[in-house]
């Protein structure tokens, strides 16, 4: 039996969960408030998953970074590898939002899209 | 001197949605005025997500929320200039503003609509002892430096204040490669959504600190040091709580204010608490013709509120050009009681009010199982439980006008919390 | 070789340097920092003192009088902000009235003018935020604000543009005598001089004690002080002093020359000569001390808070000429309080030495006046076009709360002596000096350093040495 403390992010309120697991199976969830307090816990504890921001380089653009996102949520665990896969990644100018700076980031499957323009310099 | 019908003081979130919906009630010669070098303000460099939900139903980045706005004003063919700073706006609509292109120049506006934002409080503001070297931003200012820019401000980190850009950037800190090391918040709540702390702090084992602050700051050229000491519920720093972090940088995100350094030349009667202008239902100022929204009227958790805020405020513009918002109705003022703050709208005209108004607030500590009540006069008029609220989550009750309009004679509306 | 070597650009160090540029010398001035004016010269309270506060006789009254006199001339000259405001000496309690009158007298036997001692009602008229407590005050019409950054700039660059040389991020590390006068050893090299000039601020007492068998001891004094919002507005008119007595000795509430106020200082002394950190207790007692004469002081609308370190010898005293088992090796130490005010004064004596001492004589090609940097807020509609029309760069805002544009800001970079650092443009043209504190502009200040002067944006500094602004590049950061 294992015992994981969580706080729900669903509102302010910030319930403190606590989820039983047993094998990897959720045994039980104690502490929340509301039904979205339950279904966050029992995703959280089994399959976390989050979107990542951050920039990656621009060459021959009117800025020098632009701002992207993974198109989905990756897994938790994924994050910093995620993180540091764009740090080799430089696009070229122009940019248009929704452009694919980087496919199946660190094997996750899920593309890393730009989130803003950048037009070429002149 | 050129005229317009309403000139638009910012770009950003609020000046985009203000013009937009100005332009749809019929308004043509509109100007949005810029002193960035690109529309959409402080988002082009909030690059995270969870911008939207309300507006868009999806979770946007914040450049891609202001991109949306943009390419409606694209669209409407709104005429804008950036990089353009606003140096005066005086009682008669006068507007001086300066950019490279056209020097020094005056345009007057039969309706002005504030949009210029906030600023965060910097150090010198909150008092912290200590030498003062290189290596202490704002939040704000290390995120434009790192998202838009390119650059590390530091690579060990301690934050003062868990504002919502303080948590974000612990992240963004974080994702770059530095070592956000705590997150330290004078009062005993955060004022960050939870949301961002599990996400931001949590997510990488960052701590956050409650009831502590900086009470010293070391380092003569660059940051070397801090000291953090917990408070008293007075938030006085409790002697012998001292701890001492070595870092190199310290971000600071201690609240925001309103920059209403021009609404105060134009002569516009501001709210001590909410440091904006006092404005009536039509998001009109103290000033004829002059109305203000975003967070240059009271500083916003969430930009979709922003966006519908300054929807209004375009509105009730056009309508003031097309001399539909003339009115001799007294206001019947709203009042902020018993943990509510403030009120915007701080007055009411029933008479020019749409359907349904909104009134948002913010609470002045956290409470648990209270009510929001809405008085009229002495008669309690709605009443609804809140499992939970805090300072840092704007709250709003709504007005219906047919009630307002059924009570000639009405003195004061009143906005209170009453505990269980 | 060089006539005269000296060390310290602050205050005095550029007084002298600008004196005695009126000769044919070839002088050299050596300063640690890596601008002018890093030192007391920047952080203290920004007055030009009338002179009836030290002693009738002493060197620092005499210097302190010629100096204010001097003061209004050289803004104008030299094209720094200047303004008499006026001063108060505020008496809050009847037992005190005999000191009020001690300093009158001791102001006109120093040779002030205009002192009168003045009563409640007319100071309540003309200061309405001074405590209803207040018994009488001592008014001196000739006490006066300066711009300290702007005098000690205006000077060295005065200085410059007359054929001193300056050369910054030097540290002295020694002297030795020798037949026709000084080797000065630095961490950058030696340099030879005739005479040498010891204008170092809070360490003068230890290049002095390097030549001399007879002994100085400064302590750095600790100044806290708190600068408030313009937004506050002008919370006192004239600079209101508190008389020392029933309460300790006072601190003063004054408005700058810039329109922000100041209120402070502590008088803390303490071992570290590089001690600048304000400290709680410090701020705490500039507080309780300035609501004892402007009781609803708005504290809370500070901008920043800093302190300064006043260089206090034992003696008391000014202790500037030539050192009597040294010869050539001039002092101008234990510059502390009013060094600012006596600065012009300071110059012209010791460049008055020196000119004796090496037998200057007059450079025929001396520029006298310099020319400040533009400020586009004192001009007229019209000119300001016209200045935009001619150079864009004057329509570009780039700090925001202080209105400073980017033209002002290429030619604080570009001008003699120019700023390599955001505090040094910050001292040339108030950019992040206003209620964000270059929140917004710091980082298009770097940009604009960055272009003028060749460097890469990382190396661009607050303010020389270590005190880089950014780390690196993002993308780079090691693996978390």
């Amino acid at each position: 039996m294992e015992k994981r403390q969580l706080t729900c992010i669903g509102c302010p309120m910030g319930c403190p969960i606590t989820v039983t697991m047993e094998a990897g199976e959720v045994r039980e969830v104690t502490g929340f408030t509301c039904k979205r307090g339950e279904a966050y816990a029992r995703k959280e504890v089994t399959n976390p998953t989050r979107i990542v921001t951050t920039t990656v380089r621009v060459a021959g653009g009117l800025a020098p970074m632009v701002s992207v996102k993974t198109a989905q949520d990756i897994p938790k665990g994924k994050i910093f590898d995620c993180a540091d896969a764009l740090r080799a990644v430089t696009v070229k100018a122009p940019v248009s939002i929704g452009d694919v700076v980087l496919s199946n980031v660190a094997g996750t499957g899920v593309d890393v899209v730009a989130t803003k323009a950048v037009a070429a310099a002149q | 001197m050129n005229s317009y019908d309403i000139v638009i003081i910012g770009g950003g979130p609020a000046g985009l949605a203000a013009a937009v919906s100005a332009r749809d009630a019929g308004v043509e010669r509109i100007l949005i005025l810029e002193r960035d070098s690109e529309l959409g303000g402080i988002l082009n460099q909030c690059i995270h997500n969870g911008f939207g939900l309300h507006t868009f139903q999806e979770e946007l980045t914040g450049p891609e929320y202001a991109a949306r706005f943009i390419d409606q004003v694209e669209e409407r063919k709104i005429p804008y200039l950036l990089n353009t700073m606003v140096l005066d706006v005086n009682h008669d609509r006068v507007i001086t503003a300066m950019n490279k292109t056209d020097g020094l120049f005056q345009i007057s506006a039969k309706a002005i609509i504030l949009a210029m934002g906030c600023r965060e409080r910097p150090r010198g503001a909150l008092n912290i002892p200590g030498t003062r070297p290189a290596g202490i931003y704002s939040a704000g200012t290390a995120q434009r430096l790192v998202n838009m820019e390119g650059f590390l401000p530091g690579r060990k980190v301690v934050i003062l204040g868990s504002g919502d850009i303080g948590l974000i950037m612990a992240r963004r800190m974080t994702l770059e490669g530095a070592q956000v090391q705590v997150v330290a918040e004078l009062m005993p709540y955060s004022g960050g959504l939870k949301r961002n702390i599990v996400q931001c702090l949590d997510d990488f084992g960052i701590p956050l600190k409650l009831s502590h602050t900086v009470v010293d700051i070391r380092g003569r050229e660059r940051v070397e040091g801090i000291t953090l000491a917990q408070v008293d519920e007075n938030r006085r720093p409790i002697p012998g709580t001292e701890e001492d972090y070595a870092c190199d940088t310290l971000l600071l995100s201690c609240g925001l204010i309103p920059e209403n350094e021009l609404s105060r030349a134009a002569g516009v009667d501001l709210s001590p608490v909410t440091s904006g202008a006092v404005v009536d239902e039509s998001l009109e100022t103290s000033v004829p013709g002059v109305f203000a929204c975003g967070n240059v009227l009271h500083v916003h958790d969430l930009v979709d509120f922003v966006s519908q805020e300054a929807a209004a405020a375009g509105r009730s513009a056009a309508k003031y050009v097309q001399g539909q918002l003339e009115t001799d109705e007294t206001p019947i003022p709203v009042a902020a009681k018993g943990g509510v703050r403030y009120t915007v709208p701080a007055r009411v005209h029933p008479h020019r009010m749409e359907e349904q108004q909104v009134v948002r607030f913010r609470v002045g500590a956290v409470y648990q199982n209270a009510y929001i009540s809405v008085y009229f006069d002495d008669e309690r008029v709605s009443r609804r439980k809140r499992q939970i609220m805090a300072p840092g989550e704007m709250e709003q009750v709504t007005l219906k006008r047919e009630d307002l309009l059924s009570r000639p004679g009405l003195k004061s509306i009143t906005v209170t919390i009453e505990e269980a | 070789m060089y006539d005269v070597v000296i060390i310290g650009a602050g205050v005095s160090g550029a007084a002298v340097a600008r004196e005695v540029s009126r000769y044919t010398a070839n002088v050299l001035v050596l300063e640690r920092c890596e601008d002018v004016c890093c030192g007391t010269s920047k952080a203290n309270s920004a007055i030009v003192h009338a002179g009836y506060d030290a002693h009738t006789g002493s060197l620092m009254a005499r210097l302190n009088v010629r100096g204010s006199q001097m003061m209004e001339e050289l803004s104008k000259e030299l094209d720094f902000p200047y303004r008499r405001n006026g001063s108060m000496v505020l008496c809050m309690a009847e037992e005190d009235r005999p000191h009020l009158q001690t300093l009158l007298e001791r102001g006109v036997a120093n040779g002030v003018e205009g002192l009168r001692i003045i009563e409640r009602e007319e100071i309540l008229r003309r200061e309405p935020n001074v405590s209803p407590d207040v018994v009488a005050a001592l008014d001196v019409p000739t006490g006066a604000i300066v711009c300290p950054f702007g005098l000690n700039i205006a000077m060295a660059e005065n200085a410059a543009v007359n054929g001193v040389t300056f050369q910054f991020d030097t540290t002295v590390t020694g002297f030795t005598a020798g037949e026709e006068g000084w080797t000065v050893h630095t961490d950058k090299g030696d340099v030879t001089a005739r005479c040498v000039v010891n204008a170092a601020g809070v360490y003068a007492d230890r290049l002095h004690n390097m030549v001399s068998a007879k002994k100085l001891h400064i302590t750095p004094r600790r100044g806290d002080y708190y600068l408030l919002d313009k937004a506050a507005g002008e919370v006192a008119h004239a600079t209101l002093f508190q008389l020392p007595g029933k309460f300790g000795k006072g601190v003063l509430v004054s408005p700058t020359v810039h329109g922000n106020t100041i209120v402070g200082p502590t008088a803390i002394d303490i071992e570290d000569k590089d001690s600048t950190a304000t400290t709680r207790e410090g701020l705490d007692q500039v507080a309780q001390k300035a609501a004892i004469s402007v009781p609803g002081i708005p504290l809370r609308q500070t901008i920043t808070s800093f302190a300064g370190l006043r260089a206090h010898e034992d003696g008391g005293e000014f202790i500037i000429g030539e050192v009597s088992d040294a010869p050539g090796f001039f002092d101008c130490a234990g510059i502390e309080s009013p060094g600012l005010s006596s600065s012009p004064a300071i110059g012209e004596m010791v460049a008055g030495l020196l000119k004796e001492k090496l037998g200057l004589s007059p450079r025929p090609d001396f520029v006298a006046k310099r020319k400040g940097i533009v400020n586009p807020q004192t001009l007229s509609f019209e000119e300001r076009q016209a200045l935009i029309r001619e150079n864009p760069a004057y329509g570009r805002v780039i700090c925001r709360c202080e209105t400073v544009t980017e033209g002002e800001i290429v030619d604080a970079i570009t001008r003699p002596l120019g700023a390599r650092s955001l505090d040094g443009v910050k001292r040339r043209t108030r950019a992040g000096m206003g209620r964000c504190q270059g929140g917004f502009c710091g980082p298009r200040v770097m940009e604009i350093i960055a272009r003028e002067t060749g460097m890469d944006l990382s190396e661009i500094t607050k303010c020389g040495g270590h005190s880089r602004m950014v780390v690196g590049k993002t993308k780079e950061g090691a693996k978390a």
